[in-house]
């Protein structure tokens, strides 16, 4: 059987990063899952502030270049997405999005996600519901039900575990199984070689 | 090998001096600029087609009709022709007109055109335009290859018994390219026709361009024009030169980083690795485009961006005499070095396609 590969992505800013570590976190409790269940899986995190300059390139010129083009190989080759970032204003930030516009439009497409989300307070915790899943959705990613939000007084809770607990690191678990049912339930990806492969013959463009 | 140049034709202020030229005065340089490609030995020159500020060249055959009365040698061609909001009637009769006035000594380039605003002014809609490229050229081959047309498609109205005049040039259309960046069906239909196709890889990395080319090539043989290596390839490319290669990127940078495309942007360093811009000495620029070839084969025509981003004329001039004094002779001697005999050094010229023509008609 071979080797699922789960991307965390981090849109967060700061050093050291809670949108960074609640990426992590989804993503461990993902490869977690996957290897109850018998499947072996990998965890590879990636940090937009790294590719910030990168990511403002490929929207003024229209190509990725370097690591940046690595990275969206890897994401879009993924079995399985976290896609973690801060709450600014209300919304998703800017780097979460650019960097959104920057993958190919059809990439995402019936790809594994579970959705994270820091802000200051749990105010805005339906952020991630009225703004980040929309723009999945539009993607056509198929998203797990339980997003994670993490308020900063989230942290400072117990680790939980017990039935019944609500607390931040249930519901990181419970995300991360509902994204380890969806890849397992998938045939492992593979990237696409010929990515010309499915463009029609000229008779059939002809015809149409 | 062909070398050329080829103008998108931007009104730019000079970062030096916010100073932009007028329309008039932009649409003269662009003439000043292909009668000084052909004394400075060039092969090619081509204009784009465009219908909105800030570019000036709307009406590519009264530009290149004009020239063909004041050049000898130079092939006039385009890049590209809107074959998406363009009547296909009107592109029939507007280059076979082209082609009769020059005596052969043109090609064109179809396009989609990616400014969506374009459609509408034309009466299209930009959802359509890859059908409207297929549907379109398919009429204009018909008008120029049969003298009398009944037709019925989607995008415009019938024809019954139409005859585009003048018939192209002893009976033969002119040669054409199919231009295009990211999309590979554009390369099916070159190669489903058994035209040129050409890759403007100026603002892409070359793996890319890699892919197209060898798309293209690959279904050029699947449809029985001769093998993948044979096909008819061109490619764009972008240089600026001074003997010292510093002193090129001294003074090119505030053109770059003021550039209407790519300005604001990635550095001109990481630009110059991403993509085939090439700022520097003469021999850089042979060394990079010397080794085009090792990316995508022997390909017929390479054109280089020369006159954009506000560089004033007298640069413009200078850039081309040092490409065809010092860059484009040894270019071509290397390329025809490491040319296989039954490839085809150039495009097919006129008189190549009409004795093909007349081949096939006894045959």
């Amino acid at each position: 059987m071979s080797t699922r590969s789960i991307v965390a992505v981090s849109a967060g800013l700061s050093t050291p990063s809670s949108t960074r570590l609640l990426a992590e976190r989804l993503g461990a409790a993902a490869v977690d899952s996957l290897e109850i269940a018998g499947e072996t899986a990998n965890l590879e995190v990636v940090e937009l502030r790294d590719l910030a300059h990168s990511i403002t390139d490929a929207m003024l010129t229209g190509f990725a270049a370097g690591e940046l083009a690595d990275v969206l190989d890897r994401v879009t080759g993924a079995d399985g997405l976290v896609l973690s970032t801060p709450i600014f204003a209300s919304s998703y930030s800017g780097l979460f999005k650019s960097f959104l516009d920057v993958v190919d439009r059809d990439s995402l497409q019936s790809m594994p996600v579970a959705l994270g989300a820091t802000g200051g307070t749990s105010r805005h915790l339906l952020a991630l519901e009225h703004s980040v899943r929309p723009v999945l959705t539009y993607l056509r990613a198929d998203v797990v039900t339980t997003s994670v939000f993490a308020a900063t007084d989230d942290w400072a809770g117990t680790g939980g575990g017990q039935v019944g607990d609500d607390g931040l690191a249930a519901r990181i678990r419970r995300a991360g199984s509902e994204l380890a049912d969806r890849v397992a339930a998938r045939p492992a990806r593979r990237t696409v070689q010929d990515p010309f492969g499915d463009v029609p013959s000229f008779e059939t463009l002809l015809g149409s | 090998m062909q070398f050329g140049i080829f103008s998108v034709g931007d009104v730019t202020p000079d970062p030096h001096t916010g100073r932009a030229p007028g329309d008039t005065e932009r649409v003269r340089a662009m003439l000043t600029i292909a009668r000084h490609a052909e004394d400075a030995g060039l092969d090619v020159f081509a204009t784009g087609e465009h219908h909105n500020p800030p570019f000036v060249p709307s009406s590519p055959t009264t530009m290149l009709g004009y020239l063909a009365g004041v050049t000898e040698r130079i092939i006039l061609s385009t890049s590209t022709t809107l074959i998406t909001t363009n009547d296909p009637v009107k592109i029939a009769e507007d280059y076979a007109m082209l082609q009769v006035i020059a005596d052969g000594r043109t090609d064109l380039m179809m396009g989609r055109g990616n400014t969506g605003p374009v459609y509408p002014w034309f009466g299209q809609d930009i959802r359509e335009g890859l059908n409207l490229a297929v549907e379109n050229y398919a009429l204009l081959r018909r008008l120029w290859t049969e003298d009398v047309v009944d037709w019925e498609g989607r995008f415009r109205t019938p024809l019954q018994g139409f005859t585009s005049t003048p018939r192209p040039l002893d009976g033969v259309p002119p040669f054409v390219w199919h231009g295009s960046i990211r999309t590979p069906e554009i390369a099916e239909q070159a190669a489903y026709y058994g035209d040129g196709f050409f890759h403007n890889n100026i603002f892409w990395p070359m793996s890319h361009t890699r892919q197209m080319v060898q798309l293209y090539r690959r279904r050029f043989e699947h449809y029985g024009h001769g093998r993948a290596d044979q096909a008819i390839v061109g490619l764009g490319g972008q240089v600026f030169m001074r003997a010292n290669s510093q002193d090129a990127v001294r003074e090119f940078r505030p053109y770059f980083d003021n550039a209407p495309v790519y300005g604001h942007g990635p550095s001109l360093e990481d630009f110059s690795t991403q993509t085939p811009l090439t700022v520097g000495s003469p021999q850089q620029v042979i060394d990079r485009y010397g080794a085009m070839r090792d990316q995508v084969g022997h390909y017929q025509r390479q054109l280089f961006l020369m006159d954009h981003a506000g560089l004033p004329l007298k640069t413009v001039l200078e850039q081309i005499d040092i490409l065809g004094s010092e860059v484009v002779p040894v270019l071509r001697r290397e390329a025809e070095a490491a040319r296989p005999a039954d490839v085809p050094a150039n495009p097919p010229s006129h008189a190549e396609r009409v004795a093909a023509h007349r081949q096939e008609v006894t045959a």
